[in-house]
């Protein structure tokens, strides 16, 4: 089974500089049998970054892609906080540099119509658009997407591909919150590898909207690998999850960059 | 492989794959585990605790060949529980007890905590410790439980000579907390809950490599979680075992 990756953070590796983190994170990659990841967020701390700080995080991933093109794809980080900002970023990373996609993270709902322009943007240039979700029971942080967000989000973009991010952290409402919507796929990383996870989601979406991630460094490959390895789906669905829905996603820009 | 951490019934706010024993054994065999140590999810929140260990220890002999080990559950501030205690280990022949804290409302620092630390101490069981047992962000609101404070836990062992405890599903420490876990010499703990690319390597190096211990938390997880870490850390199978036989201690 080919398995890609569709959220890393190499700065969770450990290392000095984006390349020492790079290298850590292809050692453990195939270690664990990962043959592509998409990294995003730089070092990203801040959960509203202004402009100066959104183009040092994107500069780290292109350090990162830099010499290991073989092996990641880029997403850029923006923020519709600032959205002229932003979309400067995805002429400047994507349009006509190597980032094939763009990561919106907690700095705005994703259900505010100000996110328009960005993802008509990099709707035009088929970027990947990854949304950060979570409906946790202790509270979201203030500019927090829920799933329910982004449905709204894809409700106003119906011919567009997005991810939802996380399923929500609760997956079981976070599956259902996106259920409706056919351009959404969900993003298995970054929770507990809570059994029945995978299996809900392909009961209810389809095999074809579920896409693995890890959201490593900060949790470990092993633990999400096991919501694929461990998840009782037919081969061909795993295989689906694996790799195949982000191959398809990633396809029509990664085949305009070529 | 031993696997430390696993439970038997119902969890109460959703059905997963292998909360039947045989799926639980199948699921476990086909990743190598070839002895698990079983609680029920019956004990977060029944009361009836001595009925709760009776159906775990009768399951565990019905569905196994001894491969299931039941592990008991004694809450130390509901009436009578010293009898509770007695059944595990006169009637159930129980080698370990398993403590929720977090559902039955109590600290590391309870008295009778204090009391129970000696019993077990004495009829030689050692006592896992349920640290959490689902992130608090992914809890039911109505039935919220933080994670355990384990801050009193080095002072209790202390007082407690010759105690063996294992942390369950713990997310990490102080520094300073682990230091004075590590220097007990009687803290073990599994990984299941531990995330990061290094963390279980970490958990390793700050515990004491001789005081880690396998433990899936299967069903909850599904089970490879924990067997991919021993992979992506690097760990030694043989050693994990080896501690979880001394934690078990002398065959009684």
């Amino acid at each position: 089974m080919t398995i890609w990756d569709l959220h890393c953070h190499p700065s969770g590796f450990g290392g000095r500089t984006p390349e020492e983190s790079m290298a850590e994170v292809v050692r453990i990659a195939d270690r664990m049998g990962v043959e592509k990841l998409c990294i995003y967020l730089g070092s990203l701390r801040e959960t509203d970054p202004d402009p100066a700080q959104m183009r040092a995080h994107n500069d780290y991933i292109l350090r990162c892609v830099q010499h290991w093109a073989h092996r990641v794809y880029g997403f850029a980080y923006v923020n519709p906080n600032h959205v002229d900002a932003s979309l400067d970023e995805i002429r400047r990373c994507i349009r006509d540099g190597p980032l094939v996609g763009i990561k919106l993270w907690v700095a705005r709902r994703c259900s505010d119509p100000a996110l328009d322009p960005i993802v008509s943007a990099a709707a035009a240039l088929k970027a990947v658009i990854f949304q950060h979700t979570w409906l946790k029971t202790t509270g979201n942080l203030p500019g927090e997407s829920s799933p329910i967000d982004m449905a709204t989000l894809a409700a106003r973009f119906p011919n567009v591909p997005m991810i939802c991010g996380h399923t929500g952290g609760n997956w079981e409402f976070g599956i259902r919150a996106v259920r409706a919507y056919p351009n959404v796929s969900v993003d298995l990383a970054g929770s507990d590898p809570t059994n029945g996870f995978t299996e809900m989601a392909v009961r209810e979406l389809g095999a074809g909207r579920v896409i693995y991630g890890s959201d490593s460094g900060g949790r470990g490959m092993a633990s999400q690998l096991a919501k694929l390895h461990g998840a009782r789906v037919s081969a061909a669905a795993k295989d689906q999850i694996a790799s195949g829905n982000l191959r398809r996603m990633l396809e029509p820009i990664v085949k305009s960059k070529a | 492989m031993i696997d430390t951490n696993v439970y038997l019934s119902r969890y109460p706010f959703r059905r997963l794959y292998g909360d039947e024993p045989s799926e639980l054994l199948s699921t476990l065999r086909k990743n190598g585990i070839a002895q698990a140590w079983a609680s029920s999810f019956d004990a977060l929140l029944h009361r009836d605790l001595a009925a709760v260990n009776a159906r775990l220890a009768e399951d565990c002999r019905r569905y196994s060949n001894g491969d299931l080990l039941p592990i008991g559950s004694v809450n130390p501030t509901a009436p009578d529980w010293r009898e509770d205690l007695r059944r595990c280990i006169a009637e159930h022949r129980m080698q370990g007890l398993r403590l929720h804290p977090a559902y039955h409302g109590y600290g590391l620092d309870h008295p009778s905590l204090a009391e129970l630390f000696g019993l077990a101490a004495e009829r030689n069981i050692f006592l896992q410790i349920v640290c959490t047992m689902e992130d608090e962000r992914t809890q039911h609101p109505l039935v919220k439980a933080a994670p355990v404070a384990l801050d009193p836990l080095p002072g209790a062992l202390r007082r407690a000579p010759n105690l063996r405890v294992q942390l369950l599903n713990c997310r990490g420490g102080s520094p300073e907390l682990l230091t004075a876990l590590a220097l007990t010499q009687r803290a073990y703990s599994d990984f299941a809950m531990i995330e990061g690319v290094h963390g279980p390597a970490r958990w390793n190096a700050a515990l004491g490599s001789d005081r880690v211990v396998f433990g899936s938390y299967s069903p909850f997880f599904y089970c490879e979680a924990a067997v991919l870490k021993v992979k992506e850390a690097g760990m030694d199978s043989k050693t994990l075992d080896q501690n979880a036989k001394r934690l078990l201690g002398a065959k009684r």
